[in-house]
């Protein structure tokens, strides 16, 4: 199927029709704080970073993945991409370190 | 969602029960929540954060709650100076309160008996947070923000708050740069109430305008 590039973004998503809002709510996780954490400490600490560019690398997500990931998974993406693209980490440095903290060898610190 | 009014049994889960989780919260490494620690390891590794910055931050997260917001709209209800003030200068009224919302606007939406007022971030998810502290998941849904812009009336509604047709109801989008607080009506018979006892009655919600203030 050809895309046709000039639908509007999937994010950009007021005034479309959409079904009943669910009002459940969940307490933000550990993880999700510190992906929030990480965010400004880039942005207003280090200045490595803006609130634009974390917009940008949400909105450039796939719809299909935008749809899936959870809040924090699109914005842990789109910090991670930003920093390789800033040059601050390489792909295989996030690859070597994902694989050791997946594999068990970095022991989460729970505080 | 089921109840678990049963909740008292002995928490042997073998018995075909689980606990209802979030998809966030469970305890697994996800391939998301791998990144998390593998980026913040690499940038405690390069020296440009330490785990105590990010500690900090957490605790500054966890301070900002919508109690915040409901003494600043308690204090405008009783105090007209204060609340001119509020509306003229939003950033210097609340840093009174010790809040300080950086290079951000913020613009106070005043609800009267002609209208009533309701934030969105369509796009994202910009939110009051240092006021109010981090959205609710709904402020950030599909359903929420598509919606609200084209039939706040019946969002409203799904929420409970009925706005009579001879109030205007206005929706405003929030961006990155400017945020939005909304000052409900003081409820009738609040009158005789004074500013701690009508802190209590300020919910998150009707400062987001998805509701209004009732005792």
């Amino acid at each position: 199927m050809e895309r046709d590039f000039t639908a509007r973004g999937n994010h950009d998503m007021g005034g479309l029709t959409a079904g009943e809002i669910n009002k459940n709510e969940h307490d933000y996780a550990l993880w999700e704080k510190r992906v929030d954490a990480i965010m400004m400490l880039l942005t207003n600490d280090l200045k490595i970073m803006t609130v634009d560019q974390l917009r940008k690398g949400i909105e450039a997500l796939p719809p299909d993945a935008y749809d899936k990931m959870t809040y924090y998974e699109r914005w842990i993406s789109s910090i991670t991409n930003g920093l390789v693209e800033a040059g601050v980490i390489s792909t295989e440095e996030l690859r070597t370190k994902m694989s050791r903290v997946s594999s068990g060898h970095i022991i989460e610190e729970e505080s | 969602m089921t109840e678990t009014r049963d909740h008292e049994h002995s928490h042997q889960h073998s018995a075909g029960h689980e606990h209802p989780t979030q998809p966030d919260q469970d305890d697994s490494i996800t391939y998301f929540k791998a990144m998390e620690a593998a980026v913040r390891d690499l940038l405690i590794e390069k020296d440009l954060i330490t785990a105590e910055q990010i500690r900090e931050k957490i605790e500054q997260m966890d301070a900002r709650v919508p109690a915040n917001g409901a003494k600043i709209i308690a204090k405008s209800w009783v105090d007209e100076e204060f609340k001119r003030k509020l509306i003229a200068n939003p950033r210097k009224a609340i840093s009174e309160f010790g809040h300080d919302i950086g290079p951000l606007h913020l613009i106070v939406l005043e609800n009267t008996e002609k209208v009533h007022n309701v934030v969105v971030c369509t796009l994202c998810s910009c939110y009051p947070r240092w006021i109010l502290g981090l959205p609710p998941d709904w402020y950030k849904s599909r359903a929420y923000r598509s919606r609200v812009v084209r039939e706040p009336r019946e969002v409203l509604q799904e929420f409970g708050t009925t706005i009579s047709f001879d109030r205007e109801v206005r929706v405003h989008d929030s961006t990155a740069d400017m945020r939005y607080l909304v000052l409900p009506m003081r409820p009738k018979g609040s009158e005789g109430m004074a500013e701690d006892e009508l802190v209590p009655l300020i919910g998150r919600d009707a400062m987001i305008g998805v509701t209004e203030v009732t005792i």
